[in-house]
């Protein structure tokens, strides 16, 4: 068994096409039509394109703004990013205008900090412990 | 000048009683307006407390009641900023009031 797709749940699969691919980077690897409106639209890593595939789903389903508005208000991320240098990202996230809710955090071996990636989710990233 | 009320001051050392707490108002000192989630990480990464998140929003919950900790709504989030008044407040009655007042020099 592998995990080869993960999803969060985004407010417009057009808007968060755009901060997933210009903002943090991500490469478009599927974007099919489903029925009248929705796309099955997945980001990959451009350093792993063969890795594990984001789903940018619609967030239509009535359970989900219940869900994510009580995750967002406690400040609780949805997905968790693996980046070589939180700092460095924070600064250049920062400087494209991202709002970060948790400034970079050095705790013991592990450097995290936590952004709204503007559909509806906050995000983490992370050093990945050496 | 008239005491500091009895149930004030209960809530206040109620909230100061527990190491959990103090530990809260630490990293609240550190760096004030921090998510739920931050308070979690933080006492669970820096200071590795086996504690659930419910424990820890009752915690918050005591610290509120005695005024130490006060939230703040930003938009969709919600951030915990530290109020050391009530610290001031309660230790005033034997410290007597904060004048401000270079101490005097000794000869």
């Amino acid at each position: 068994m592998k995990i080869r797709l993960t999803s969060v749940f985004v407010d417009d699969q057009a808007e968060a096409q755009r901060f997933y691919t210009e903002i943090l980077g991500f490469v478009t690897k599927h974007d099919v039509p489903v029925g009248e409106r929705d796309r099955w639209l997945t980001v990959v890593s451009p350093d792993e394109p063969g890795g594990t595939e984001l789903l940018l789903e619609p967030a239509g389903h009535p359970a989900v703004k219940a869900y994510r508005d009580a995750l967002v208000e406690d400040g609780i991320p949805l997905a968790q990013f693996a980046v070589d240098d939180v700092n460095a990202e924070y600064e250049r996230l920062r400087g494209l205008g991202v709002h970060f809710t948790q400034e970079p955090l050095e705790m013991g071996p592990v450097t995290t900090a936590v952004f709204d990636d503007t559909c509806g989710n906050l995000i983490q990233i992370a050093t990945e412990p050496r | 000048m008239l005491a500091y009320p009895v149930d004030v001051a209960d809530d206040l050392f109620k909230a100061l009683a527990d190491p959990t707490r103090r530990t809260i108002l630490d990293e609240l000192a550190e760096k004030s307006g921090q998510t739920l989630f931050e308070i979690c990480s933080r006492l669970s990464m820096k200071h590795q407390l086996a504690i659930s998140r419910q424990a820890i929003s009752q915690h918050l919950a005591v610290l509120e009641a005695a005024g130490l900790v006060e939230t703040r709504r930003e938009g969709r989030y919600k951030f915990h900023e530290l109020n050391t008044a009530p610290l001031r407040r309660g230790f005033e009655r034997w410290l007597g009031p904060d004048t401000s007042q270079p101490e005097e020099s000794t000869p």
